[in-house]
This record gives structure tokens, sequence and C-alpha cells, in this order.
């Protein structure tokens, strides 16, 4: 059993629902990252996403594609990325998984990408612009490694193409909440329980919801069909507030921001 | 994946597969989000495209509307001053909106009322899809979106008006480098919500599958023209034939019809720029290695992390970091020879047209005009080598005029 597969039945066993954020490599800088990602280990985050900023993120709305612009204009790197994984992922109590485009799993070589990320406790990755119909040979490179390779579904999922998504994605499935980029949103479309209740009843493997979810309103909703909720762009604004206030503040006011989630998720 | 290496060998027309791979090149790397919008393009293509009426109408139109044939014209002067093979010019310069990009936005437009969607976004660099696109919408009356990196604006900016004119909104992007790249970044981005309302009208042979091919297929109407007019002026074929390459949607549409005639040598020009170096070009074919851009599996100038390299050159259609991925596949099946041209042999070759034939070439243009003197000055006089002339330079006027000062 993954790490990640053993969170969700620890999760599941406590009746309880996943807080999944999401932090950028690098911005304001990797040290500042590794505070924030065991800051959020420490308050209760049951996976945390680590994003690898890319230069052309075409999913990723203004707040995310700004704070990889951020990143790279310091020039961070790969191999520097995942050093500073692995030294804070044996400070985390919670599986940390990659948010990374294919564009670098295939420059890394995708074999040598798994074998660095697994040295650097890494125990997924998130590969939006990997589909289904292409991740054939990479997924089964992650399975031999059991690396968890986390599949997104999204509003424009067929149910078809969802189940055939379900039955290859290993840890969790993520389940886009739009038609569209990350990014805050006051509200969620209307359909989307329906949508995952159904998923819900077709498949065994956990589904986490992400895109547009920054309130408690949110999440209350949301768990009553989700196994988790993903946040990126409301800590990811929080991070941007660094040098307007201090770093300690920043990452303590993230750390209180994902508390009330999280108490709204386990209520 | 398989890589690149095994897609060498010969080069087949008969490509993509059903996956949209060139050889190892393709395929779709995109967010879930818009696999239902690329699937029902690629089921509405293939039944437009078997569609007699279809292609009827958009036929009809090319002709009327666009003005086709285009003109292929004996560049004698010019010939004379290369001292070579006989250059004869593709005329996509003369088609209305005075570039080959109308002949894929006509086209596109066409599936777009096919879909039954409301609403069309597109990208564009030097502006010519752009102006394409908004007359192909304001021609059938439905509302257009352009993305343009702010750079680009600056460089193009009668473009811009034209655009306006036509009555598209053009959104000036201000992310990245600001130019073509972070357009199509943009447009992809709107294109994720609202793709069940709205057609992206790409403007080359690049992105995920099945844009490249329909881009090519819509454009392979200058390679047919030329063939035959070839055949009918010389009862052969050109010795040579000399596109530029940017996304590379002229050089496909121009080539390929040539692709399985293996008497005829095909020659891509790529952006050489100011130099060799990284960061002075915008020649992926050239110097860069094969990575994921845009949705598509294809030669891209990346940095040794995968990051997309930024890129230069005078011509803001030839500013862009990757390729179609069936430039990549000709590029490995060793089809097409690719070459650069530096930006200053590009301004000297402007000026040798403009002077030899009266013909003011786009600065896109301008580059396959440079290597196709090259290619001619290399054969004897009773060969002949056509280039693409892929669109006029009207839009570049004030842009050469300041590059001309700089050079002083």
């Amino acid at each position: 059993m993954s790490s990640i597969d053993q969170v969700f039945a620890d999760l599941r066993a406590q009746n309880r629902k996943a807080f999944i954020p999401f932090v950028t490599a690098g911005d304001p800088s990797l040290d500042v990252t590794s505070a924030a990602l065991k800051e959020l280990s420490k308050r209760g985050g049951s996976v945390c996403e680590l994003g690898i900023p890319y230069s052309d993120p075409i999913a990723d709305g203004p707040v995310i594609q700004a704070s990889y612009t951020r990143a790279l204009q310091r020039k961070i790197k790969l191999s520097q990325i995942l050093e500073m994984a692995g030294k804070t992922t044996p400070e985390m109590s919670a599986p940390l998984v990659t948010m990374v485009s294919y564009a670098i799993i295939h420059r890394h070589g995708t074999e040598q990408y798994i074998q660095d990320a697994k040295a650097a406790g890494i125990a997924g990755a998130i590969v939006p612009d990997l589909l289904v119909e292409e991740s054939g040979d990479f997924a089964k490179i992650c399975q031999a490694n059991d690396f968890s390779l986390i599949q997104l579904v999204t509003p424009t999922t067929s149910r078809e193409r969802a189940m055939r998504i379900a039955e290859t994605s290993t840890g969790f499935i993520y389940y886009v909440s739009v038609a569209g980029i990350t990014g805050e949103r006051t509200q969620l479309p209307p359909d989307l329980l329906d949508n995952v209740s159904w998923l819900r009843s077709q498949t065994k493997v956990p589904i986490c919801i992400g895109f547009g979810i920054s309130q408690p309103e949110h999440v209350r909703t949301l768990k009553k069909v989700a196994d988790g909720v993903i946040v990126g762009s409301a800590i990811v604004r929080r991070m941007g507030e660094i040098g307007e206030k201090s770093e300690e503040q920043v990452i303590d006011e993230i750390g209180d921001y994902a508390e009330t989630l999280i108490e709204a998720l386990n209520e | 994946m398989n890589p690149a290496s095994e897609s060498v060998g010969t080069a087949s027309a008969n490509v993509p597969d059903a996956t949209g791979r060139y050889g190892a090149f393709g395929g779709r790397y995109v967010p879930e989000t818009l696999t239902r919008a690329l699937d029902q393009l690629a089921v509405e293509y293939a039944k437009a495209k078997a569609d007699p009426a279809f292609q009827a109408e958009l036929d009809q139109l090319l002709q009327d509307f666009v003005g086709r044939p285009s003109p292929f014209y004996h560049a004698k002067r010019l010939s004379e001053k290369c001292g070579g093979a006989q250059i004869w010019l593709k005329r996509e310069d003369v088609n209305h909106t005075g570039a080959h990009k109308i002949n894929n936005t006509l086209g596109q437009a066409l599936l777009t009322l096919r879909m039954g969607k409301q609403r069309v976004i597109a990208e564009t660099g030097a502006g010519q899809h752009g102006v394409a696109t908004a007359t192909a919408c304001a021609h059938f009356g439905i509302p257009c979106v352009v993305y343009m990196g702010e750079e680009d604006i600056r460089r193009q900016a009668p473009n811009v008006f034209s655009m306006k004119l036509l009555g598209a909104e053009v959104r000036p992007v201000t992310t990245g480098s600001r130019t073509l790249r972070d357009a199509i970044n943009e447009a992809m981005r709107d294109w994720m919500s609202s793709v069940d309302t709205t057609h992206y009208i790409l403007g080359s042979v690049v992105g995920p599958h099945p844009f490249p091919q329909i881009v090519r297929d819509f454009q392979s109407v200058i390679g047919s023209e030329a063939r035959v007019q070839s055949l009918a002026r010389f009862g052969r074929l050109p010795d040579s034939v000399v596109a530029c390459v940017g996304g590379g949607s002229n050089a496909a549409g121009m080539f390929y019809p040539f692709i399985e005639d293996k008497e005829v040598e095909l020659v891509g020009v790529e952006a050489g720029g100011r130099s060799d170096g990284a960061g002075d070009h915008a020649s992926p074919l050239t110097f860069g290695s094969p990575g994921v851009l845009h949705g598509s599996y294809s030669y891209v100038m990346q940095d040794d992390d995968g990051q997309t390299c930024d890129v230069h050159s005078i011509s803001a259609g030839l500013d862009y970091p990757g390729v179609g991925p069936e430039h990549s596949y000709w590029k490995d099946t060793g089809r097409v020879r690719y070459t650069d041209c530096k930006d200053n042999a590009a301004l000297d070759a402007f000026d040798a047209l403009a002077s030899c034939e009266g013909i003011l070439p786009a600065l896109e243009s301008s580059h396959a005009i440079a290597a196709g003197m090259k290619v001619a000055a290399e054969k004897s006089s009773d060969q002949i080598v056509v280039i693409c002339l892929s669109g006029r330079g009207d839009k570049d006027a004030a842009e050469i005029a300041r590059l001309k000062e700089e050079r002083k």
C-alpha cells in the first residue's frame, strides 16, 4: 500500500476527509516553500501538492501562473526543487505529490523523474497535460515503482472516459470542479455533486475535488460526495503577500486558513 | 513514447494515424477539459472532409472571396540576379487579406458553423492569422476574440487596426515574452472555460490533434495548385520548393502535396535571428530537441529542465519556440531539408524582391526568398525553384523602417 493509499484508508476509518493544499515551489524561495509545506502538514494537511513551475502552464489561472513566472525568474531548477523536497519530506507527516507538466518529466526522462522524485520522498505525481491515452508507458513505470499517478476528471469528461481514467488513476482521482482554469471562484457548478456522486458509485479510488475551492462553504458542500478537497490559488495568493508581510506572518496565516477549511471539512 | 529516431525512414503522406501521430510526433498533451472539444472537432472534421457539399462551399469561397487559384509568377529579374535556376513565386500574398492564413480560417469558420458553436477565439503573432480569422468571422457573422502579445501589437499595428475594423476584439497578452507563444497560452486558457460554445481557430500546424492535420489540409490548396500550375507550365514538377517555417502552416500546405514526389527537393526555412546562440533565433528544427509544447510532441526550444526558451526573430510570425509535429516528422525522415536564415539576410531578401520584382514580401516570406535565392544560385538555368510567398509586406513597413534605421 502506497503512503497516499494509507492516508485515505486512515481517513476513511475515522470518517474524515482529506485536505490537500497546493504550494508553488520556489515562490518566493525554496526555503519558504519548505517552511510552508511543513506548516501545512503540521496543521492537518492530508497530502501536500508541490507545483513545479513551468513556463507555459495552460491549465493554470493568473494566480498560479504568476507564481510560476516569479519562481522561474529566480532561475529555479528542478534539481534544486527535488533537493528541497528531500530535506522537507522527512519532517512532514503528509505525503508530498508534485503537480508537474509532462514537458518537464519528458525532458528529465520518465524513469529518471520517478527515481529522483522517490529519492526525495515524493509519493506521486499529478500531470495535468498527460491524458489517459498518452499515459500508458508512464503509468506502467509509476506502477512498477509504487509511485501514484493521480489523473484528472473534468465536467467535460464523458462517463465512459471517466471510468477509463478511474481504472488507471492511483492514489486518488483529481476531480476538476469547473470547465476552466485554476483560480478562486465564488460559486461551484450546480451539477458538480451529482457528477461526483456518480463517479463515487463507480470506483473505490478516492475522489478529491479541486479548482475554484477557497471557502469553508465550498468545503461543507463538497464533503458530502468527495474524499477530499484541493486548495491551490487561495494559498498561492496568500504566499504572494510575502514582502508586504513577513514570511513568518504569511506562513502562520496560511496555517490558520488551512485549519478553518479542515474544521469545516470535519465538522 | 517512441524515441524520435524511430520515425526515421520514408515519409508518408498518409499521416497522422488515428491517435494524431506523425511517426513519434504529434499526439495530444492538453488538460483533460479540452478532450471533449478535440474529439468533437476530429469527428466533425472527418465528416466534413468526406462531405462533397462542405468542400464545394469552401472551394467556392476560396475562388470568389479569396481569389484563388493564386498566381504562379516567374520572378525573371530575381532569377537573373541570382544567376541560377528560374525562380517562380506561389503568390499567397495576393489572396484576400494578404496572406495564406485565409485558406485555413475560412475552412475552420465553416467547421465552427457545422459544430453549432457561436463564438470564435484565435491567437496571432504577425497579425495575419488574426486578420484572416476576423475576416472569416465577419463574413459569417460570428463574434471573434483575438489574443495577441503586447510586443506583437507594437510590431504589427496596421493588422491590429484591421482586426478591430473587422469587428474583432483584440485582447493584449501581457504575460511571458508577450509574443505568439503567450497568445497561444491565453487562447487555450479561454478555450478551457468556453469550450461548449467556442471554437478555437488555431492558426498554424501546431497544437493537439486534430489541429495540425486540419490546418495542413486547409493549407494544402497552396501546394496542390502549385503542383498543377507547374505541370501546366513546364510539363513537369519543380526541382525545389522553398517555404518559411514558424509554426509551419504555409510550408506544410506547400510541401504536403509534393511529399511523395521524391524528385522534388523540399526546403523549410526557419528564423535564424541574430545568431546561433540560445535566445537569439527561433529555429527549433535546427537547434531544438523533441519535447512537449502547446499540446503536441515536436521539436521545441527548451532548456535542460524542459522550460520553453525565449526566442527571437525580426518576424513576429516566425518568433515561436515550437513547430508543427509534421515538420518534425519530415525532418527526422529526411524528406524535408530544414535550414535557417538570419534577420539581416531576410531584410536583404526583402529589398531584393522589392527592387527586382515590385513586390513587398512579408518579413516571414523574406526568409524563404533569401533561402530560395541561395538554392537557385546553386542550380542551372533550366531548373525551377518555387518559393512560397506566404504574405505581403505592407504590415511590416514601419518595422522594416525601424530595423533599417538600427542597421545604419
